[in-house]
């Protein structure tokens, strides 16, 4: 398996409050990119950041879809939900400003990190959200 | 270091995988976010979280082995979820401080 030109996409769906499948997407990406061949550390950051995304869908929203779509020139996840929208974009991406509730903070999450850890981690970072409607936060990494 | 070494040494419970994965640094931290996006290839996980979305946590981050500090033990989900994904699983009585000081003299 190999990326000869072609283009591998993946659609998957987020199931909402379920913290015991949440992560199965990245993974399943990560497997796939591995077999790919692409370069470990661009995996890595890929798959961090799409980790990140899925968790707040399941947090957040509830649930929602991923497609991703892997070219010779990029990897790029789109997540979306149908959630509660964010209302203040900027705050939410501040580092440690979080609105999850108590049972998931005591799981480990609501640390406030998950946009700002995408942002760390992708090369492009777009987020565009509406309240009531939902968001739809899209990931790209760059291969070249 | 391999992960069986530091068992041995430490006395710690190997829970799932071979022990011979390689330790080249330690992280230790709860809050699943710090971990991902902090802790690096090959590191020594410790924690006292232990529900299933650890694992989850230390496949993407590539972390050598999780280490489960103060005696918690590692429910049933987890140890399955650790085995499908190949992450290996320790767990000690020791608190986290006292992993990381003796961890640290071995690597």
């Amino acid at each position: 398996m190999g990326l000869s030109g072609q283009k591998v996409t993946l659609r998957y769906t987020i199931a909402a409050e379920d913290f015991i499948s949440a992560g199965e997407a990245s993974s399943h990406v990560k497997k796939t990119l591995n077999k790919l061949g692409i370069r470990h550390e661009l995996i890595k950051r890929f798959t961090i950041a799409m980790y990140e995304a899925e968790i707040n869908t399941v947090i957040h929203a509830s649930g929602g879809e991923a497609y991703v779509e892997i070219t010779p020139e990029k990897l790029m996840v789109k997540i979306s939900d149908n959630g509660p929208g964010i209302p203040d974009i900027e705050k939410a991406m501040m580092e440690g400003w979080s609105t999850a509730p108590e049972h998931i903070r005591e799981m480990g999450f609501g640390a406030g990190m998950g946009l700002p850890n995408m942002k760390r981690y992708a090369d492009d970072l777009a987020v565009e959200s509406e309240v009531g409607v939902g968001t739809v936060v899209t990931i790209t990494v760059y291969l070249s | 270091m391999k992960v069986k070494t530091l068992v041995e040494e430490l006395g710690m419970t190997l829970i799932t995988g071979d022990g011979e994965k390689e330790i080249t640094g330690i992280y230790a931290c709860d809050l699943l976010s710090w971990v991902i996006s902090h802790a690096k290839t090959g590191d020594l996980w410790v924690t006292v979280m232990n529900n299933v979305n650890i694992v989850a946590v230390a496949s993407l981050a590539e972390v050598a082995c999780i280490v489960l500090a103060e005696g918690v033990k590692a429910d049933e989900q987890v140890v399955k979820k650790a085995r499908e994904n190949g992450v290996t699983l320790l767990g000690s009585s020791m608190p986290t401080a006292e992993i990381i000081i003796k961890s640290s003299k071995l690597i």
